[in-house]
């Protein structure tokens, strides 16, 4: 493990002790997650679904540089443009040179985490171009100089109260707000909608690009998204390589699977699809920029792949014992929770990245729920086991587990040890470990008692009791 | 002839909780099962896994193989080991490159059982007989929960004992935040998830908590006892040898 301040275990401190934050996300994640139980529960052929929609995205990413080619071709032959970006400042480039073509300096945005892995604002806010984000939750964290904290909710952290205070200093325009929730929406709507109409330049993630029509969908809840969609004259969509399907019934696997598991709904509010572009209807110009970003080497290890089957539903965040702890911002990534802690090592692979492996205690919750079967586990303790083989672990650590693993591997040496803790049980059983004590003890004291030695193993107790008696 | 088995104990088991392993004996013999100890054991190799040092759990997996290859049947008395061993034991096999290892992996896995799950998938029995007067509340670990499927297992065993009253644990079905060397690496969030925990066992009123993994319930029982609950930990094999016959050579602890 990687011996530095930096990382998981000391970023999740600051927000376990925040009870505000823990009290938000407990409420938030156990009220999503039991929705999503019962609408899950509902679907008698749930595991035949899940079971299509890994085969679906498996087959994808098997074959994903012809699939990639077929889309371009069909994206092109309906009238729209195709962009490819091998990393972050490509995609970053080609959206900005978009957008001052148009000689524009302000930009629409529906909700996508692949412009935030871009880092896409923050760009183009360097070059005096001002992104305003239309999803209210992306809004709020926005208008309050935040990070999003959940792929799905990313204002999850945030309670009802501190997002009227800071709609209140923002963008209420003088009037006095309560934290009525259709108020406080109602004070969005009045500050979007201005946007919507003047904005000439759209920009947006995908949910999934149908290799054979060409066709792009887009879901959300709030209808704003479908806004951004419709109304400017420019369109510029950024997906990563991984967001195909291969035919329109392949995507309605994944209509039934992500809105039961993301918002726990049985369908999906708003689902945008387009194929290019027609004249008098919609967007006049469609560009779709692919990205790789880290994407075709995480492709390249057989057992970490599967995390590029993810649809982003978040049902694993929901589930998390761990994330409903830490929030978000802990993980100190675009990709949080469980998945993040897949992704972003081998997407980012930077220092505090390399932590997130550890960040699970692998109970498996996000394995049961992944409409993908994505066995997230299994991937933690691959990528445990690769951050270590690349040297990222204390010396201490290394020597500790090569002694165990030399001492367990026959009975004779681990009878050695054991007679060895045996014989100074007295004393173990009496030392009173504090929180104090150096390494491992001092950290299992923080909170729990140590067990006790027993007077015998039960290997000896065997061999007085059984082995004598010849039994 | 009597039908016998081989018990794998853990190392956990043997060098901290004998009892249970006495335990699951004497519950074993009173339904006319001869058990066997198969000295050369030592440990499945799940911490290594677990931590990332994969290599150092092959020779672990080894012994493992060496040790029960001749047993017909093997109980082994942690969910967290018998999915450790479901899991990996083929991969870790198949590493090595030696097509005689892995083809005795193949054949051996298939006959390690998780203890409540040999009693009712394998035994098809329910009740051993056993009589535990007291409140108790069942937490299913995460990996005889998610790995192993063996929920139900457990929760027939324990409805079948005399006296006993199993009582609702809210949100069981939560990890407890042991985790291995998570409870140490993440100590502050191991021990964030287990007060919960506890807040959910005092709750429900228990008495006694039990589970079918003994490094769970150290660390569930470091809490309660930290916290002065008065509140006991029992591995299931422990509850079901109950009202049995004495166990021989035992101080009446671990």
């Amino acid at each position: 493990m990687v011996k530095t301040k930096i990382g998981f275990p000391s970023s999740s401190v600051r927000q376990i002790n925040n009870s505000q934050l823990r009290a938000n996300l407990k409420a938030a994640t156990s009220a999503i997650r039991e929705k999503r139980a019962r609408v899950v529960g509902e679907k008698e052929d749930w595991e035949e679904l899940r079971r299509k929609g890994e085969h679906v995205r498996d087959e994808i990413l098997n074959n994903l540089d012809s699939y990639l080619m077929q889309l371009e071709r069909s994206v092109t032959a309906a009238g729209g443009i195709v962009h490819w970006a091998r990393d972050s400042a490509e995609a970053n480039q080609i959206i900005l040179s978009l957008v001052q073509g148009h000689g524009e300096t302000e930009v629409i945005k529906v909700k996508s985490l692949t412009t935030d892995e871009l880092g896409l604002n923050e760009f183009l806010a360097q070059h005096e171009v001002t992104a305003f984000e239309t999803d209210l939750a992306e809004l709020i964290v926005q208008l309050a100089h935040d990070k999003p904290s959940h792929i799905l909710v990313p204002a999850i952290h945030k309670n009802r109260s501190e997002i009227r205070d800071l709609f209140q200093r923002t963008i209420a325009q003088g009037r006095v707000l309560s934290n009525e929730p259709a108020e406080l929406a109602e004070t969005s709507r009045l500050y979007l909608r201005q946007k919507f109409l003047s904005s000439k330049i759209a920009i947006s993630g995908v949910n999934f690009a149908v290799a054979d029509t060409g066709t792009v969908c887009v879901v959300e809840s709030e209808g704003n998204g479908r806004m951004c969609l419709t109304l400017p004259k420019v369109l510029i969509s950024v997906m990563g390589i991984e967001k195909i399907v291969p035919g329109p019934d392949d995507l309605a696997i994944f209509l039934e699977l992500l809105p039961r598991s993301s918002t726990g709904e049985r369908m999906n509010p708003y689902t945008s699809l387009w194929t290019g572009v027609y004249p008098g209807d919609g967007p006049s110009e469609f560009h779709l920029v692919i990205l790789d970003n880290g994407r075709s080497r995480v492709l390249a290890d057989p057992i970490g792949r599967q995390a590029l089957r993810c649809i982003r539903c978040s049902a694993c965040l929901n589930v998390c014992p761990v994330y409903e702890r830490s929030g978000g911002h802990a993980y100190d990534s675009v990709y949080p929770g469980p998945i993040g802690a897949i992704l972003s090592p081998q997407l980012f692979g930077t220092e505090s990245s390399l932590s997130l492996p550890w960040a699970s205690t692998l109970c498996g919750a996000c394995y049961e729920v992944c409409p993908v079967r994505i066995n997230i586990p299994q991937v933690l303790v691959h990528l445990r086991e690769k951050v270590i083989s690349q040297g990222h672990r204390s010396r201490t650590e290394a020597m500790s587990f090569g002694l165990i693993s030399f001492f367990f591997q026959t009975s004779r040496r681990f009878e050695l040890l054991q007679n060895i803790a045996t014989r100074f049980r007295v004393l173990i059983n009496h030392l009173h470990v504090s929180k104090s004590a150096p390494g491992a003890l001092g950290k299992w004291a923080e909170a729990r008692e140590l067990p006790q030695l027993p007077r015998e193993t039960f290997r000896l107790w065997w061999r007085r009791n059984r082995d004598k008696n010849g039994k | 002839m009597a039908r016998t088995l081989s018990l794998f104990v853990s190392c956990f088991n043997d060098t901290l909780y004998p009892k249970t392993a006495k335990s699951a004996e004497v519950v074993l013999n009173s339904l006319g099962i001869k058990v066997e100890f198969p000295r050369k054991q030592t440990c499945c190799g799940q911490i290594h896994i677990n931590t990332g040092f994969a290599s150092g759990a092959i020779p672990l997996m080894r012994n493992f193989i060496d040790t029960f290859e001749a047993s017909e049947e093997i109980v082994a008395l942690s969910g967290s080991c018998t999915a450790m061993i479901r899991e990996h034991y083929q991969d870790l096999a198949e590493r090595t490159h030696d097509s005689g290892l892995i083809a005795r992996t193949e054949e051996l896995v298939p006959r390690v059982f998780e203890f409540s799950e040999y009693l009712t998938n394998v035994l098809g029995i329910t009740d051993v007989g056993a009589s535990y007067p007291h409140r108790v509340v069942y937490h299913p670990t995460c990996h005889s929960l998610r790995s192993l499927h063996i929920y139900d297992s457990a929760v027939r065993l324990l409805c079948a004992v005399k006296g006993l009253e199993l009582v609702v644990l809210p949100y069981a079905e939560q990890c407890c935040g042991f985790g291995g060397t998570f409870s140490i690496k993440n100590s502050a969030m191991s021990a964030a998830i287990l007060a919960d925990k506890v807040g959910n066992i005092v709750s429900a009123r228990a008495e006694t908590v039990v589970a079918l993994d003994n490094s769970c319930l150290m660390h569930i029982s470091g809490a309660l006892r930290r916290n002065n609950t008065g509140i006991s930990v029992m591995h299931l094999a422990e509850v079901l040898a109950h009202g049995l016959e004495a166990i021989e050579g035992t101080d009446g602890q671990n």
